[in-house]
């Protein structure tokens, strides 16, 4: 078994909005992520994923708040930390986080070697200028970009190019875990291609170690990360191998997810899309049955009722429903 | 007339430029296009292709600088806001973004009752309008009683969406434009509207155009594709035939960029 | 909109400012109801009359008299008549004949004047003094000596009949009356100005004129620039290009100098409060025009509009229903801003004699330039000017307050 690069126990992060309410944004979440390893995060929006990829990183601002569990970043537990020390010594060097709209977090005043400059530098102090430069110079190379894109200001570069220059930027310092969310949704097509290739190449050369990738786009995730866990309303619903998460999905929140999947591919037009009925609960007064039972063409009356726990179906495969695999491959063989 | 294709609505050479001089921008480049009518067209570009400005062109929503939209084989005419009227009873639009659609102010019943003023309501008993708009409401699954009096912040995205085809089934255009219908919406939410539009165009017969960036759904809702880029219409034809063998560099390039599910996505060709 | 504004009063800012204003409005609105003085009468014959509490002296004579004796009354009485200065000379003779600097204390008058008793000689020849200043001494020396003097004071008539004083009345120096005994008292708590004019009943006055002037000139510049934006911003195209040259002129020529040219032409007889109130109105609208028309602009292409459009509503109806709403906060906004501006725009065309006529009313800005052509900043007037400025701050303070608590609860960026 591989070094476990991320492992993450029950964490539990929570928003106090202005009028002073508890939203439970991530609740009890466990993952593991090994060295080499990418594992994808899928959701609606609003069911906790980006909020995920914030609590991940250790370093909480209101009005986003720690309130359980644990995150051990290959070997050393984060959680509990000074938010300082942890902006010192984890963001950059251990874990590196690119939100949606990175691109927009260049500097405009800026060459792009002076906002390397001051990452570096932030982190060694000593590094001279020139080094700096190298170093640039060598993984813009490696990565594909060109060098001549350092001594640029962010307005000259296309959007794709921007976006592809933050990647490169913060994970300038090669950390354990890198954590993605929709990197790409917000370019075109192809820029979106070039995202993604960069992101597998920082897996295949070795700058990276793992990689935590969030995205509502399915395609993309299946073709991105090694597994799947599908986020329901601040709870992991289901976890498994990307082919097994997209083909062959055991929750039925999964399954009404990945049966909306539309690609164009040859025979696709007609297929009859799954429709999930209902809106996600409020997380303000979360239910304390199934979180999906409202929602759940398949729900008894027991899954309003009492709290469902994860089942393990081996293989790294686990799912959150009070049905067996088999009761569950036999519903939806008649349905 | 019935089983006779004919185009609906078309345009030959439209151009739209914005800007004087130097700062001249051309959006709509010289485009041609014939949209049959019980047809459903997708215009597909990426952002910045003048898709959206060619759909409030042919909302008759801003004008165009060059050329000529034809409806129903005449030139179109909106010279006047009482011309306007006619033409928006026979093409009516969905916007991508619901949240902002609706006017925060108003209750979601006068969306409806615009609706039912618009087709010559305005003199009906309130009983009827009532029974109206709860038909409309039924069609997408929406109650009427729940909604009425309710402001349209007190809905979620779906539903926000799904009055919007509430709205139309109740003014019954010719055409519908859909401009971006789902992509602020979410997967298990999309399968849904789209449902409803479909239903509803299958019901009404009305030609229907999604203006979209998603050539996934494009493939999948529409029977004639048009491909566009920076202002023009690249290619178009049949879905299958522009998404299974596209002719054009564009088209191919925007196909085989878009990540696939069953066939290998080839990372290697960026 | 009854949440709105449940929001507003929970903003503490919003509050805050509120409660002052709240307070000016109401002083202003009650405290003409208990002082029934007309605010420009006349009441003290003399210029700058310090603050404080003034009792009748003749009618003090007549009333009863009681006799309190207190021991530090004569103390008071010299020291009250002892100014800085003095003191001073007083130190300066001593410490001169050979007095040691630890012994005296010019603070304790009734230790100073032992000394000064115990060693004062006129005779007395001290090295380098000028004559005057001896003379200085002299005087001095004299005045004490009647201060400190412990007879009464003879009160006389002159009887006609006999061309005699007649002796009426002696005011012993331990008689006191009783101030609630004595018919005539006045306080005037911030003093009188350079006419004599009470300066607390014309500041009242003054404020609520000058707030009015604010409210007429902001609702003017909100109301022109309201719908100038609304038009240029909606209708776009040619009619936009016209606004807008005429607002771009109105941002080339300082609206203040246009505001004094146009006081100016006016004429001193035609300038009423209102008058100016309109011309400020007139020549301030050029932001809010501005600021209007960029947010109709960005309203103009959101889909709810172009909704509107397709359901066949017309330009009136989309303005009013689809545009206005979204702006109403921001407009608020904007005229509380105009309104304490043209508060102070008034003050300052006053300040330079081109505000209201001055013979009916009196606004903030005229009380400072009477104070200011009466030089009471430099005589030290400090009642005539500082408490107007205090309201001129106060007024602006509140209102500035009330936007940035109202901007807090209406810009979602800003929450907290």
């Amino acid at each position: 078994m591989a070094k476990v690069m991320l492992e993450v126990r029950e964490l539990t992060t929570k928003y106090i909005t202005r009028f002073r309410e508890d939203v439970y944004a991530v609740d009890h979440v466990s993952l593991k992520v090994e060295e080499g390893k990418s594992l994808g995060i899928a959701g609606e929006s609003g069911c906790g994923k980006s909020t995920l990829a914030l609590s991940l990183m250790g370093y909480y601002f209101p009005p986003l708040h720690y309130t359980s569990g644990e995150i051990i970043i290959d070997g050393h537990t984060i959680s509990g930390m000074n938010a300082d020390d942890v902006r010192r010594s984890i963001l950059g060097k251990e874990i590196a986080y690119i939100p949606q709209a990175a691109m927009n977090a260049l500097n405009p005043t800026q060459k792009i070697i002076h906002f390397i400059e001051d990452v570096i530098q932030a982190h060694n102090p000593k590094t001279t200028k020139k080094e700096i430069y190298e170093l640039a110079r060598e993984r813009f190379e490696l990565l594909g970009l060109p060098a001549s894109v350092l001594q640029r200001y962010p307005v000259e570069l296309s959007g794709g190019m921007k976006q592809r220059t933050v990647i490169a930027v913060s994970v300038i310092l090669g950390p354990k875990v890198l954590i993605a969310d929709e990197p790409s949704s917000a370019l075109d097509v192809t820029s979106q291609k070039m995202v993604i290739k960069m992101l597998r190449d920082l897996m295949e050369k070795g700058i990276i170690k793992s990689m935590i990738f969030i995205t509502h786009e399915l395609p993309l995730l299946y073709n991105v990360t090694d597994d799947i866990m599908v986020m329901y309303a601040g709870q992991i619903v289901e976890k498994a191998g990307a082919h097994k998460a997209v083909f062959d999905p055991l929750h039925p929140y999964s399954k009404g997810l990945m049966g909306s999947i539309i690609v164009p591919e040859q025979g696709l037009r007609n297929v009859k899309l799954t429709a999930i009925p209902g809106v996600p609960p409020n997380l303000k007064k979360p239910p304390s049955g199934c979180r999906f039972a409202e929602r759940c063409q398949y729900a008894k009356p027991e899954c309003k009722a009492i709290s469902i726990g994860m089942r393990d179906v081996g293989e790294g495969r686990t799912y959150r429903c009070i049905f067996t695999e088999q009761e569950l491959r036999e519903v939806y063989k008649n349905a | 007339m019935l089983n006779e294709r004919f185009p609906i609505l078309s345009g030959k050479g439209v151009t739209k430029i914005f800007g004087l001089g130097r700062q001249k921008t051309v959006a709509v480049d010289h485009v041609d296009f014939n949209f049959y009518a019980g047809e459903i067209i997708s215009i597909v570009g990426e952002s910045g292709s003048g898709k959206t400005t060619l759909a409030k062109m042919l909302l008759g929503l801003i004008s165009h600088t060059e050329g000529d939209i034809f409806y129903h084989e005449k030139k179109r005419d909106i010279s006047s806001q009482k011309k306007k009227q006619e033409y928006w009873k026979g093409i009516q639009a969905i916007f991508q973004d619901p949240f902002s659609s609706y006017n925060i102010f108003n209750k979601i019943d006068s969306v409806l009752l615009d609706c039912i003023y618009m087709r010559g309501g305005r003199g009906l008993p309130h009983a009827k309008k009532v029974e109206l708009m709860t038909e409309a409401c039924s069609f997408v699954n929406l109650k009427f009683e729940e909604l009425t009096n309710k402001y349209p912040f007190e809905l979620s995205g779906g539903q926000m969406q799904r009055l919007m085809i509430a709205r139309i089934f109740l003014l019954k255009p010719k055409i519908l434009l859909a401009d971006e219908p789902t992509s602020m919406i979410d997967a298990s939410s999309r399968a849904t509207i789209l449902d409803y539009l479909l239903k509803l165009r299958s019901e009404t017969g009305m030609t229907t155009i999604f203006i979209t960036h998603d050539i996934g759904l494009a493939y999948y809702v529409s029977d004639t594709v048009y491909i566009m880029e920076r202002g023009k219409f690249v290619e178009h034809g049949s879905a299958d035939e522009v998404i299974l063998t596209p002719r054009n560099e564009y088209t191919k390039r925007l196909i085989s960029d878009v990540p696939k599910i069953y066939e290998e996505w080839d990372l290697s060709t960026v | 909109m009854k949440h709105t504004i449940q929001q507003v009063f929970r903003s503490g800012k919003f509050v805050f400012g509120f409660a002052i204003f709240a307070a000016v409005l109401l002083i202003v609105i009650f405290y003409p109801l208990i002082i029934t003085d007309g605010p420009l009468s006349i009441i003290g014959q003399g210029t700058f009359f310090p603050p404080g509490i003034y009792v009748n002296v003749y009618d003090s004579m007549s009333s009863t008299v009681y006799t309190l004796n207190l021991d530090d009354a004569a103390a008071k009485r010299i020291a009250s008549k002892l100014n800085e200065d003095d003191r001073l000379a007083l130190k300066e003779w001593l410490m001169a004949a050979g007095v040691s600097e630890a012994e005296i204390d010019t603070t304790d008058t009734q230790k100073l004047l032992d000394l000064w008793v115990n060693n004062y000689d006129s005779k007395k020849s001290i090295p380098g003094m000028t004559n005057a200043k001896r003379n200085y001494y002299v005087r001095l020396n004299t005045a004490l000596k009647g201060l400190m003097a412990t007879e009464g004071v003879t009160v006389s008539q002159f009887n006609l009949q006999t061309q005699t004083l007649e002796e009426v009345d002696a005011v012993e120096q331990s008689d006191f009356v009783n101030i609630t005994e004595v018919a005539n008292m006045r306080v005037l708590p911030l003093g009188t100005d350079n006419f004599g004019r009470d300066v607390l009943t014309e500041l009242v006055a003054a404020t609520a004129v000058s707030l009015k002037i604010g409210f007429v000139a902001g609702i003017i510049a909100t109301l022109i620039g309201l719908t100038l934006g609304l038009l240029g911003g909606y209708v776009g195209g040619i009619v936009d290009d016209i606004i807008m040259f005429i607002t771009n002129l109105f941002i080339v020529i300082p609206s203040f100098v246009l505001l004094i040219l146009i006081s100016f032409s006016i004429g001193q007889e035609q300038r009423g409060a209102v008058t100016i109130a309109v011309v400020i109105g007139f020549t301030s609208w050029v932001w809010t025009a501005r600021a209007v028309r960029s947010q109709v602009i960005s309203l103009r292409n959101r889909d709810h509009v172009n909704l509107s459009k397709l359901s066949g509503h017309s330009l009136v109806h989309i303005i009013l229903s689809d545009i206005l709403p979204y702006i109403a906060s921001y407009v608020i906004m904007a005229l509380i801003l105009q309104i304490s501006s043209g508060i102070l725009a008034e003050a300052s065309l006053s300040i330079l004699g081109l505000g209201p006529r001055t013979t009916e009313v009196p606004t903030l800005g005229l009380m400072m330039n009477w104070a200011m052509i009466y030089q009471a900043q430099i005589l030290g007037k400090w009642w005539a000017y500082l408490p107007v400025l205090v309201t001129i701050a106060l007024i602006t303070f509140s209102m500035n307050l009330m936007n940035t608590g109202l901007d807090q609860v209406f810009n979602p960026a800003l929450r907290d």
